[in-house]
């Protein structure tokens, strides 16, 4: 029993230290700021993280870093932009729309496409074969 | 015909796609840096706080500028060679101590030998962002313009140097050891 009570107690301590237990900023809109941006920007140490979840020591001080970015007043570009010239577009969970990205924004609009004119072109031709075969008598 | 070549040439796609994909190394992602000015900094050095070591230390000269901190066993496994390097390479090392605790770094440095120039000390990683470092250890190739010639992520070996580094170097100034640019001013 005394073990369950210490590991649950061991559970929370780690959860609640583990990022950032203060919000960032008391002024909400500066907060929501922050907050929408880490959670898009991933941790190259382990990359399937963002550094809004990671705990490590690079995800911190980027964290610390865009902290302070926003408290000096930069626009969200102005961040997105200096994590990019430092840590490549590979940084951000959302690529951003250019000539380079072109085809990965592109593919699942043409897919769908091409995919509608299939399904569609199989139900016209599903539709005039059993229309020939209704007439036959 | 089609109803057949169609299927076939899509798997081929898919697989040729596949074929890239699976056999890149998601660990590495390559530096935005390569091909610009180095990044400018000034930081306390490492042996001598009241000292300073940055971007100025190294202008005009080709230049190696190596990431590395004691809680990083790649670094310790790279050791030995940048130790040889800085005997026979004719290329400066200068170290950037990542994210560490200084007295662990003079312990190791004393342990191990020293192969810097001078070791700058970034202990909250300021620098270290500035330089898109993620992964310790991570040497950069710096050219005598300034230019980040070459970034290698991972520890620093005989065959990467003279896979990667050395014909670099060589082209950016013939026989080694490299002399710097002549002074300016």
């Amino acid at each position: 029993m005394r073990w369950y009570v210490l590991s649950v107690c061991w559970l929370l301590s780690s959860v609640s230290w583990a990022i950032d237990p203060e919000p960032a900023f008391d002024d909400p809109v500066l907060e929501a700021q922050y907050q929408s941006l880490v959670h898009e920007v991933r941790c190259l140490v382990c990359q399937n993280e963002t550094i809004a979840d990671s705990n490590a020591q690079l995800a911190a001080d980027l964290r610390r870093e865009i902290r302070r970015m926003f408290a000096a007043g930069a626009t969200r570009d102005e961040v997105v932009e200096f994590l990019v010239a430092r840590y490549g577009e590979f940084v951000l969970y959302r690529p951003r729309l250019q000539p380079a990205t072109w085809a990965l924004w592109g593919a699942p609009v043409i897919l769908l496409m091409i995919g509608g004119a299939v399904f569609v072109r199989v139900l016209r031709s599903r539709f005039s074969q059993s229309m020939a075969e209704d007439d036959t008598p | 015909m089609w109803r057949f070549l169609l299927p076939i040439g899509i798997l081929v796609i898919i697989v040729g796609f596949f074929a890239r994909g699976l056999t890149l190394n998601p660990g590495y992602v390559p530096s935005p840096l390569i091909g610009k000015p180095a990044p400018q900094y000034e930081l306390p050095r490492l042996k001598d706080l009241s000292a300073s070591v940055g971007s100025e230390s190294y202008a005009g000269q080709v230049a190696l500028v190596n990431v590395w901190a004691t809680w990083c066993i790649e670094c310790r496994h790279e050791h030995p060679f940048l130790i040889e390097l800085s005997r026979s390479g004719g290329v400066p090392i200068y170290g950037l101590n990542w994210n560490d605790d200084r007295d662990t770094a003079l312990a190791w440095l004393d342990t191990l030998g020293d192969p810097y120039v001078a070791s700058a000390f970034d202990p909250t990683g300021e620098v270290a962002i500035d330089w898109g470092v993620y992964a310790a250890p991570e040497t950069f190739l710096i050219g005598r313009d300034g230019t980040v010639l070459y970034k290698h992520i991972s520890p620093m070996t005989p065959e990467v140097w003279a896979r990667e580094f050395l014909p670099r170097i060589e082209a950016e100034c013939g026989e080694l050891p490299c002399s710097p640019l002549p002074d300016e001013r």
